[in-house]
């Protein structure tokens, strides 16, 4: 199967600004694919490159199989894009823009534009000045999801929306899975990510820092450990991939590399175990740690959201 | 806090942000006003000339209601003449734009929200605009005062001339307060203002050039008719200039007033729902387009129709009246012909030609606000090629310059024709002498798409300040005896003086390739740049 979207080494800079480095991204057709990073690391200039409203300085990408340059006009129809700060024409209505948007991109699904309409609570008979941002960002969705395209580009989509339409948002981009669209969904919303995307790539300071499925990149981070034992342990700190380990008396608590965490059970079901809790990493830990930007080596990051008891 | 509290920083914040723009302003219309005191010099050396020269100037209706009347026979007298017209065309503008753009367009793109949620007063962004806007105006009558004088004009008359063109300013800065108010969008606000600059400029050209028993009148109700009947240089009326004063506070209450029964970026007419649906028309950029320039193309359509009206019907029996050969003179350098009414009427075209030309910059420039506002992103991520897109707009910009020049004409036609010199052969030849305006104005639409296309930053400021020299030069380039290698620079040197000239096809199809040349190179940069 070809890439839907293929980048590798991207380039781009602002003057003296460098907003891609190299960047290389790979988003199989049908994969709704997250596009994590933070503010700045270049998520925008990518989707706007992949779009052909900039050119890139160097490196190559390919969309759809075509140059998002040179062929902008033919690949758009096969695409269709939600900008992540959405800027309407004050004197048109909501409806008129959806229409106006489908039209221009080739034509869109009266029936799925009516639904979406319904399913994302929007009135349509309001001028977009009097839209708060949550419906401006719901104007340019349905406008989107309503078009018959092969690839959705999804530019922080979900930013002004309410904890309700969010849940709406991701039925929608499951629907979009279930079609067989391919979808780029940046976000900063990694719970989101986590529900919806079947790969990740992670994006800092221009370049693609991880990249793979969820599972993959769980693998590649650390699981946390806090148990009691019957006896006091032994030699745990001679075991490869043990971090930030605390011993007090019987109790441990400790991270472990997730690959190297069947040496350590072994170990501490020798000395016996009376209770035993791990954390499985969450996406937000890898995040943190390459936003942190200091590699496996920073400390502990917080674990008070998203984490499931094993 | 009390409602002003944050005025002083607001209004150097908008200093800061205007410093280069007012500048330009005060130094321009300065030294206008210093050009034509200077070229007056050169061409009447003589005060047997000048005065030959006023003694016609004083009783030609046309002349009266393009420039107002003349009150004294001195070089002063000529020069606040001269001026007034533009001189309150000009400091009207500069306080509109800077009103506006720190009231209503601040509020449009949320940047006064994020100022109002610091300790700022409600009224402080209003009052800080007003302060630097009446401040750029007298600035500009300081310095033109100064001019003036070092130029060897009367002290009292030079002040009184300048105090009345920052006077139009004034008046115009509580005007531009208020629409800030009415309008939702910074660009209705703006239109709305220099719309009522465009009736004050018609109030003054009616009530200059009516006779006796007339609706002389009328020039009381403009701002730009105090810029005159102040008389600096003659019988000095110091109490006229109290009027734009009272006119500022007065309106300047109105808006305080009107804002407070208002919500934040609400306008005071009503939101009404729309379609739910878009028309079935509404699926192509040329008719994304057309819908975004209807409103202002109307706007500017039925003004070019009053303006040709009203200064058409002035131009009643000027053959006849005066054949002074010093007014035909000044016509002809002015741009006009040996008839004198055609002389007349084609001095008329060439002012609207600059109009035009300023309505087909300002449709040039969309394509910039839409691309600075990310509304083009959405667009050009359809199968809406960048070339389609901006054709789109041009198209608007050349076919609305034609139909404003042709519908001017056809006003200064029945114009004419109401005051019974005319008939159809008259309106006929008129509309074509109007539309013979459109290549030189289209010259300027494409030098704004070219820089559009290849210097977008530079776009707004490049193009308007084109035009500012194009407008200087045929108000000035006569008067100081330009060389004809400068005037040749302005495609509107090359127009044939219609209706009465003679005509040929040569520059028209040379201008017109030019701006399509122009277009097409400017179309070429927007494809190879970068969007946004």
């Amino acid at each position: 199967m070809t890439a839907a979207i293929d980048i590798a080494g991207l380039r781009k800079s602002y003057g003296k600004t460098v907003a891609l480095d190299g960047l290389d991204l790979t988003v199989t057709q049908g994969e709704v694919h997250g596009f994590l990073g933070p503010n700045g690391a270049g998520k925008t200039t990518t989707i706007r490159i992949l779009l052909g409203l900039l050119r890139a300085d160097g490196g190559t990408a390919r969309l759809l199989g075509g140059d998002p340059w040179t062929e902008a006009t033919g690949l758009h129809r096969r695409l269709a894009y939600v900008p992540g700060d959405v800027s309407l024409w004050p004197n048109f209505t909501g409806g008129e823009v959806i229409d106006l948007l489908g039209r221009l991109r080739g034509g869109l699904d009266a029936g799925r534009r009516s639904s979406l309409l319904e399913r994302f609570e929007l009135d349509p008979t309001i001028k977009a000045r009097a839209y708060s941002k949550g419906n401006r960002q719901k104007v340019a969705l349905i406008a989107a999801l309503a078009s018959d395209v092969e690839l959705l580009l999804l530019d922080e989509p979900t930013a002004g929306l309410d904890p309700l339409m969010e849940a709406s948002f991701r039925t929608c981009i499951e629907d979009e899975r279930q079609r067989g669209r391919t979808v780029l969904l940046s976000s900063h919303i990694l719970s989101e990510v986590e529900a919806l995307c079947d790969r990740v790539t992670i994006i800092r300071l221009g370049r693609a820092v991880e990249s793979g499925s969820l599972a993959d990149l769980r693998h590649l981070t650390r699981t946390s450990i806090s148990a009691e034992l019957a006896g006091p342990p032994d030699g745990l700190d001679q075991l490869p991939g043990v971090h930030a380990l605390d011993v007090e008396g019987n109790r441990v608590t400790c991270e472990v590399d997730t690959d190297k965490l069947d040496g350590l059970l072994r170990r501490l079901s020798a000395a016996g175990v009376s209770s035993l809790t791990s954390q499985p990493p969450t996406l937000e830990e890898l995040f943190l740690r390459h936003y942190a930007g200091d590699g496996p080596a920073a400390g502990s990051p917080a674990r008070d959201s998203g984490g499931v008891p094993a | 806090m009390n409602t002003v509290t944050g005025t002083g920083a607001l209004a150097r914040l908008a200093l800061r942000r205007d410093r280069t723009m007012i500048a330009i302003w005060v130094y321009a219309l300065t030294a206008f006003v210093a050009f034509t005191v200077y070229g007056f010099k050169k061409l009447y050396p003589t005060t047997a000339g000048l005065n030959e020269f006023i003694a016609a100037a004083a009783h030609n209706p046309a002349l009266l209601s393009l420039y107002g009347p003349l009150y004294g026979n001195s070089l002063g007298s000529l020069t606040a003449w001269r001026d007034a017209a533009l001189g309150g065309i000009g400091t009207g503008l500069m306080s509109i734009f800077i009103v506006i753009r720190h009231t209503r367009a601040d509020e449009e793109t949320g940047r006064l929200e994020l100022v109002g949620s610091a300790v700022v007063g409600r009224h402080a962004a209003l009052v800080s605009a007003l302060l630097v806007a009446c401040g750029a105006n007298i600035g500009i009558g300081v310095l033109m005062a100064a001019a003036a004088i070092a130029l060897g004009l009367p002290a009292a008359g030079s002040i009184a001339m300048a105090a009345g063109f920052a006077g139009c300013g004034l008046a115009f800065t509580g005007v531009a307060a208020v629409t800030a108010q009415l309008a939702q969008t910074a660009r209705s606000a703006r239109g709305l203002a220099i719309g009522l600059l465009g009736v004050a400029f018609l109030l003054r050209a009616v009530g200059d050039s009516a006779g006796p028993g007339g609706p002389r009148w009328l020039s009381w109700l403009s701002p730009m008719g105090w810029a005159e009947l102040d008389r600096a240089f003659g019988p000095i009326r110091w109490w006229v200039l109290a009027l734009p004063v009272v006119t500022v506070a007065a309106l300047a209450t109105g808006a305080a007033l009107l804002a407070v029964r208002r919500d934040y970026d609400a306008g005071l007419l009503p939101q009404r729902p729309g379609p739910a649906r878009g028309a079935a028309s509404l699926g192509t950029p040329l008719a994304l387009a057309w819908r975004l320039q209807r409103a202002s193309l109307l706007a500017w359509t039925s003004g070019a129709l009053v303006w040709g009206i009203v200064i058409g019907s002035a131009a009643k029996g000027i053959g006849g009246l005066l054949g002074s050969e010093q007014v035909k003179r000044i016509m002809i350098k002015l741009g006009g012909q040996t008839g004198l009414t055609d002389a007349y009427i084609a001095a008329i075209l060439s002012f609207s030609g600059l109009i035009a030309a300023g309505y087909a910059i300002s449709v040039v420039l969309r394509l910039r606000s839409e691309e600075t506002s990310e509304r083009a992103d959405p667009v050009l991520a359809t199968s809406v090629s960048r070339t389609a897109w901006g054709l789109s707009h041009l198209s608007v910009a050349a076919a609305g310059t034609i139909l404003i020049l042709c519908v001017a004409g056809l006003g200064t036609g029945l114009g004419l024709t109401l005051r019974s010199v005319g008939g159809g052969s008259v309106i006929a030849s008129n509309v074509l002498a109007g539309l013979a305006q459109a290549p030189a104005a289209l010259v300027i639409a494409g030098l704004a798409a070219l820089l559009y296309g290849l210097a977008p930053r530079a776009s707004a400021a490049g193009s308007w300040t084109v035009l500012g020299v194009v407008v200087l030069m045929l108000f000035l380039g006569a008067t100081i005896q330009l060389s004809h290698w400068v005037l040749d620079v302005s495609p509107f040197t090359h127009l044939p003086k219609l209706p009465g000239g003679a005509v040929s096809a040569v520059p028209f199809v040379w201008l017109s390739l030019i701006a399509v040349a122009l277009a097409a190179a400017g179309l070429a940069g927007l494809r190879r740049r970068d969007i946004g």
